[in-house]
């Protein structure tokens, strides 16, 4: 059989092992529940929920429908769905047995993995030496390697794991170019198979013929812009289909100083990311809205107290704040160590505790919006009709005044979030970030950053930051416009002008 | 006027002291001073008289708020919150944990500062207002759809990729100006090129877009209407018209920002190795000097409280029905 029959045999074969071993891996494993991950279950159950609730109500299922209309705004949020299924992989924390003492006890491993960890076993495992390019097989630097015959000479060493199942370097190119093509087919053969399943859905939906619906599916005749959908997610198939057969062989964004994997640890840092756009909203929000529309319903003294507690945190410039908060609370897990029982837990209590600081420095902004939002309210016919009723204050809060000022908060929600993701780099960079034994951006910039004056320049962990920092930064600003578009009726109006 | 502007000073007070209250807080109730000089001297194995002469170096020392021991009125006087706090109001920001004198350490480094962010300030809102009123005037057409996607796109872009990529092209391949450094008087203007432009390149994108969005939502007014109806040509209904009235919330963005300018930009001074206000604060942030970040906390409160009136002055200035009283 040639080559290329045994390595799509393989392909086929082996997926299926490979997923019942993962399985097969989680069953056995103690389950670990991160501050984080928790809260992000808990996020997930949320949105889960409002969908269900937006369903039955005609003008929310009217307006998302609006988001989807958008072309840009349809491809964005698939985007943002592969960024949050990586995210979501890789907050499933365990830790796996490692063997069995005498009386059927079993040890764990000190160290939790994720589904992620699991699923990226061979990039986690194959550490290089030290720095080497994207699909390179031999390291970045020189070493004194010795011949068969004794003699020494300075060159380039093979790579320990990266393209090691090359016999002769010269069919380097041929093997990278055979993966592309074949890691691209497989991921097209996806695609297509998700385009079937896509037309069966539509066809049985508006009982059209399978071939016809798929026809309308793909010329774009649907109401909502399914084939934008449809051909974000072959772009992302074809090209993650051609990293996984890449990832199998090489390291194909290279390795970094330590000989870490830099595919792995940007898929790592998509969690840390996701984490601090939305955690930190979910953290604010209550006090927001809550002190937001008591400000502008009650009026008097609360108003006043709120307000002098508003400005008071927004008169303090963000990152000083922030700065301070983390310094100090360095300074308490420092003189604490007792409270935390692994590494993980520590670095994950302070993305917790940074998630919850961003927090208290952005609420002030959505704060005074809703109070100004609230203030023209509360002098609208109905909410006077009403008070005349006898309804209880409590009651035209929750009932009037809330649900009226939902689209303020949700078009803020998705307008910080681009720029949690951005701060945090900086935040690392500043000193101030998420733990340096944490996977972030920032974190990978920030030690990158230091050999930009190596010649020639070691790029590709920056360039793998940014990159991936970029596509979910414009996919979340993408969305955030189609979303204030479709829920902002003053925003709305100028787009027409 | 004057009663305007006392009353406002007056507010401040209350904020300024919930900010120093916070501070104080934040450094000292979270963490003792037993705790910070235990984290400075380093290692667990430091003595307690080794933290007791840190402590009274620096004047940690003292009780936190109410000293027991001290006669009459220094019983509030001598005390943590009081000497490192409330001395804050007269400016007067005592010495950095590392024994220099803040006070003239901001005085010297708030030029190169300045001398970043005010070309920053001034050309960054002249490009967005070119380019948004260039998008506005071209609404609707190509020209305007693609402009808005590149505003997007280079929003999305990180800050620190913006001076990564800027000090490679211009200093390192292009060997056009140093990567870093800074030197006195005028001679440091090569120095200051390549963060000035980046500084305005980052900036483009929000900025244009946001100011796009007030011409559109100017151009939708009906005294607009009324000027094209009388015949005006459509340049002269954006110059004269709606770029003046734009203007209003442009300035409001735009007047708070200028006294935070003093206190320059954190990665920019980092990254291009600037002696300015930015760089001083990173520094103490790396090096834990505590009472370098409190002053710098103090000193941006007051500067964004004078932004916020400065910000109603100027609604005075270009809008004549607002009147302050």
């Amino acid at each position: 059989m040639d080559r290329l029959t045994i390595t799509v045999l393989a392909v086929v074969l082996g997926l299926p092992p490979a997923v019942f071993a993962i399985l097969a891996a989680t069953l056995s494993a103690r389950p670990v529940i991160l501050w984080t991950d928790a809260l992000l279950y808990l996020l997930l159950l949320v949105t889960t929920c409002f969908v269900l609730y937006a369903r039955h109500r005609d003008d929310l299922r009217d307006t998302w429908r609006a988001v989807l209309a958008r072309p840009l705004g349809m491809a964005a949020l698939v985007v943002l769905g592969f960024y949050m299924a990586v995210g979501l992989l890789d907050s499933v924390h365990f830790r796996l047995p490692v063997g069995e003492a005498k009386n059927g006890e079993v040890h764990y491993a000190g160290e939790s993995l994720s589904l992620l960890d699991l699923a990226a076993t061979p990039l986690r495992e194959g550490v290089e030496k030290t720095y080497s390019a994207p699909l390179a097989i031999t390291l970045f630097v020189k070493e004194t390697l010795e011949r068969p015959d004794g003699s020494q000479v300075r060159d380039y060493p093979r790579l320990r794991y990266g393209g090691a199942h090359l016999d002769d370097p010269r069919e380097h190119h041929a093997d990278v170019a055979l993966r592309v093509v074949l890691g691209a087919a497989q991921g097209a053969l996806l695609a297509f198979f998700v385009l079937v399943l896509a037309g069966a859905g539509y066809s049985r939906r508006h009982r059209l013929p399978w071939a016809l619906a798929t026809a309308r599916l793909l010329r774009g005749e649907t109401a909502l812009p399914w084939w934008s959908a449809l051909a974000t997610l072959t772009v992302i198939l074809v090209l993650a289909g051609a990293v996984v057969q890449l990832a199998a062989g090489y390291h194909v964004l290279g390795t970094d100083k330590v000989g870490n994997d830099v595919l792995y640890q940007s898929l790592k840092s998509i969690r840390t990311g996701l984490i601090i756009g939305t955690l930190t909203t979910l953290v604010m929000l209550p006090f927001a809205l809550v002190l937001g529309v008591m400000a502008g319903y009650f009026r008097g003294w609360v108003d006043d107290v709120i307000q002098y507690l508003y400005t008071t945190l927004s008169s303090i410039p963000g990152v000083l704040l922030i700065a301070a908060a983390v310094l100090m609370l360095q300074v308490y897990m420092a003189n604490h160590p007792e409270l935390f029982e692994t590494e993980a837990e520590r670095a994950d209590l302070r993305l917790f505790f940074l998630c919850v600081i961003l927090g208290i420095t952005s609420w002030t902004g959505l704060c005074r919006m809703l109070r100004g939002e609230v203030l023209k309210l509360r002098e609208m016919d109905y909410v006077t009709a009403a008070r005349a009723l006898g309804r209880r204050p409590a009651s035209i809060l929750t009932h009037h005044l809330v649900p009226n000022v939902l689209h303020i908060v949700l078009i803020s929600v998705v307008l910080d979030f681009s720029g949690l993701v951005l701060a945090e780099a900086v935040l690392s960079y500043v000193g101030v970030g998420v733990d340096p034994s944490m996977h972030s951006w920032g974190n990978m910039i920030n030690s990158a950053r230091l050999e930009m004056a190596r010649e020639p320049m070691v790029w590709w962990s920056l360039a793998a930051a940014f990159v991936f920092m970029f596509v979910l930064v414009l996919a979340a600003n993408l969305f955030a416009d189609a979303v204030r578009d479709a829920f902002d009726p003053r925003h709305a109006r100028t787009r027409t002008a | 006027m004057m009663a305007y502007l006392a009353r406002r000073l007056l507010y401040a007070v209350p904020i300024l002291l919930g900010v120093n209250l916070i501070t104080f807080t934040l450094f000292f109730v979270v963490n003792s001073p037993d705790d910070m000089a235990r984290m400075h001297l380093g290692a667990k194995r430091v003595t307690p008289e080794a933290i007791e002469q840190w402590k009274a170096e620096r004047g940690y020392d003292k009780p936190l708020i109410y000293n027991a021991k001290a006669p009459g009125l220094e019983k509030f006087t001598e005390t943590i919150f009081f000497q490192n706090s409330v001395r804050l109001f007269v400016f007067d920001f005592g010495r950095s944990d590392a024994g220099r004198d803040i006070g003239y350490d901001i005085s010297q480094r708030m030029w190169p500062s300045l001398a970043i962010a005010v070309p920053v300030f001034l050309v960054g809102l002249l490009t967005n207002i070119t380019f948004a009123l260039l998008m506005a005037f071209f609404r609707a057409t190509p020209l305007d759809v693609w402009g808005v996607v590149l505003c997007v796109v280079l929003m999305s872009i990180s800050p620190l990729f913006y001076i990564i990529a800027g000090q490679y092209l211009a200093g390192k391949l292009l060997h056009l100006v140093p990567i870093s450094g800074y030197d006195t008087g005028l001679a440091a203007w090569k120095f200051l090129v390549l963060p000035v432009i980046i500084g305005i390149v980052s900036g483009i994108g929000s900025g244009a877009r946001w100011y796009r969005t007030l011409f559109l939502e100017e151009m939708g007014k009906d005294y607009v209407r009324t000027a094209r109806a009388k015949g005006l040509a459509e340049a002269v209904v954006m110059f004269r018209h709606v770029l003046k009235n734009a203007m209003i919330p442009i300035l409001t963005g735009a007047v708070v920002v200028i006294p935070l300018l003093f206190m320059g930009s954190l990665i920019m001074e980092s990254f291009f190795g600037i002696p300015g206000l930015g760089s001083y604060t990173i520094d103490a942030i790396n090096g834990q000097d505590f009472a370098i970040v409190r002053a710098m906390v103090f000193l941006g409160s007051v500067l964004y409280i004078l932004g916020l009136i400065l910000t109603d002055f100027s609604y005075t200035l270009v809008d004549p029905r607002v009147r302050l009283e």
